[in-house]
């Protein structure tokens, strides 16, 4: 039988051939913490007896999280970050610069073939440019800055083909909706997701991060896809060194293969308080919200803002609504401006908060009063997730959340395109 | 940790799809290391009380998926702070699963189902069983992989690592 992409991206890390369910030691070509986990890491590099991070050109901080600071405590953490880093010699990004994972793609950390663990579990985006790309805790984060490597267990692969075309108004982010609602939460624990098919195929790169980025919505390790030219012609610029895609065998022994006709899907809600709670917007139109937020390493990136104001223009948002718009990095709130994008989103009452996290994690940048419904372009509406165990979160596109943003209510996108 | 250390403790029973935003919430976690401070919010949103009733040694006891989320090691090691010695799930979440091993908080798979509130538990980590002593009935554990197994019985990857000097499988 042949290879499915994460057999040959680990048989190739270690020069000879694996299998689903093998452990095995291997380089890791690039490692991440942001500034909910990177203290932790530190800590655990310190207690390690770490004295260098043995390639300090293979690691990235970012500090996204709670960015700008609102607290002395985060500011301490904060602090503590910066010293590792500069003692380090390894890369940060300070406030501002945007959330990691629209950050490592954007400026050239990751290249299809690459093993890279990110300690934060939306690691899985960078599977959308080929690299076998998971989340981890902040000691092996650790243990990988000290050792340049970490142990695996090479996953088994759930192979997903997307075929038919998607309808007007309908976008990568109701596919992942969708497709959580269709696995389940836990539906793909300990496997590797490969993404095909004609949906795949006609989707941009920008969209397609969305797709790999909630593949750990359904439990995956990671959430793989082939680079084709899309793929390579976005990394022009980006990735210089020389790197391997990896693309599966046509009779690569998959753990299981499950074919999907997306052309018939509409716009999708996950309801509170599950991700996998997705239904067709038709049911849960005309809900009343109080907040809209666009943003997050879901659905921040230029594209996303632009399908926003394209539906935002001569419009406004309710006064009953506040939209927070958070651009996933300062390159993207940069473009935003030269587009004009970010000009007519502002002139419909939208709130800019600093490029990074927003508010998806309750931290800071807009948590909701008790009662309150918020609609939102994040990955994850769990009870409490934005910072108030009494609020209610529904995860939708950019789409459906700027037509939300204006109506005061939930509301099907394709009425205003 | 002995590798045939016996635990003892009450069950606290949650469901299925405990995530990591329950166990220790994004609000709390990104303010401070100290552990024994977060640990008073463990489970807060789910189950407000819990804190204050948990006697050290006993155990959480779930459903599927337990862990699921974001990748925040301050979930394992609130558990821990909070006096948990183990917690016992259908299935886990890969990330949660890594981190309580590598914080040396055994994560036991086994089927929790008839697991009651305030069931008297021991787990025997060692024969991969768990008694449950009020009810009379025994779970078989799922085996870890024998480098899990390993950093385990060190207490955690830091003092696997520190005595081994890299991963040995
Ligand atoms: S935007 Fe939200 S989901 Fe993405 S990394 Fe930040 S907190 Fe996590």
């Amino acid at each position: 039988m042949g290879m499915t992409i994460a057999e040959r991206i680990f048989s190739a890390h270690c020069g000879r051939d694996v299998r689903a369910g093998e452990l095995v030691v291997t380089k890791v070509d690039f490692m991440m913490g942001q500034d909910g986990t990177s203290p932790l890491a530190v800590n655990a590099f310190r207690e390690l007896g770490g004295e260098k991070v043995q390639d300090p050109s293979r690691v990235a901080l970012v500090i996204d999280h709670s960015a700008p600071s609102p607290l002395e405590g985060v500011s301490n953490l904060h602090a503590m970050m910066r010293a590792f880093a500069a003692e380090q010699g390894v890369g940060i990004y300070d406030v501002g610069c945007g959330v990691c994972h629209c950050l490592l793609p954007e400026q050239g950390h990751v290249a299809p073939g690459d093993i890279v663990i990110g300690a934060d579990s939306h690691t899985t985006t960078y599977g959308a440019i080929n690299a076998f790309s998971t989340g981890v805790g902040s000691t092996d984060l650790a243990a990988a800055m000290l050792t340049g490597k970490l142990w695996f267990k090479v996953p088994p692969t759930m192979r997903l083909e997307l075929q038919g075309k998607l309808q007007e108004g309908v976008y990568s982010k109701d596919v992942a909706l969708f497709l959580a609602g269709e696995i389940t939460a836990d539906g793909a624990t300990y496997l590797a997701v490969e993404y095909g098919g004609e949906v795949i195929d006609s989707l941009s790169v920008e969209a397609r991060f969305t797709i790999s980025n909630m593949a750990v919505e359904m439990g995956a390790k990671a959430g793989l896809m082939e680079a084709d030219e899309k793929t390579m012609a976005w990394l022009e610029g980006r990735v210089t060194r020389s790197c391997a895609p990896a693309a599966p065998d046509p009779d690569a022994d998959y753990a299981e293969v499950r074919e999907c006709d997306l052309g018939g899907l509409t716009p999708q809600v996950a309801e509170p308080h599950r991700v996998d709670n997705a239904r067709p917007v038709e049911e849960v139109e005309g809900t009343p919200i109080q907040e809209a937020v666009i943003g997050t390493c879901t659905n921040g990136r230029l594209e996303d803002l632009e399908v926003a104001a394209r539906i935002l223009a001569g419009r406004r948002v309710s006064p009953e609504v506040r939209l927070i718009v958070a651009p996933a990095s300062r390159q993207v709130l940069m473009d935003a401006m030269d587009r004009g994008v970010a000009q007519r989103l502002i002139e419909a009452g939208a709130a800019f908060v600093t490029p990074g996290c927003g508010p998806c994690v309750g931290t800071h940048n807009g948590v909701p009063s008790d009662g309150e419904r918020v609609i939102s372009t994040a990955n994850r509406n769990f009870k409490g997730r934005m910072g108030n165990a009494n609020a209610f979160i529904y995860l939708a596109s950019p789409a459906t959340v700027a037509a939300s943003a204006v109506a005061g209510k939930i509301t099907d996108p394709r009425r205003m395109l | 940790m002995d590798r045939d250390m016996i635990l003892r403790g009450k069950a606290h029973v949650f469901g299925d799809d405990v995530n990591t935003d329950y166990i220790i919430s994004g609000k709390y976690k990104f303010k401070t290391l100290d552990m024994d401070e977060l640990a008073c919010h463990c489970m807060e949103d789910i189950d407000p009380d819990f804190y204050a009733r948990v006697q050290p040694g006993d155990f959480i006891v779930a459903g599927g998926n337990f862990g699921c989320g974001s990748s925040r090691e301050q979930a394992p090691l609130v558990i821990k702070h909070a006096g948990v010695s183990a917690v016992l799930a259908r299935s886990f979440a890969r990330i949660f699963f890594r981190n309580a091993i590598n914080k040396g908080l055994p994560a036991v798979e086994c089927d929790t189902a008839g697991i009651e509130a305030g069931d008297e538990l021991e787990v025997d980590l060692g024969a991969g069983r768990v008694r449950n002593l009020t009810r009379g009935s025994e779970a078989e554990i799922t085996p870890l992989p024998a480098v899990m197994m390993d950093i385990l019985a060190e207490g955690g990857l830091t003092a696997y690592l520190r005595k081994h000097g890299g991963f040995e499988l």
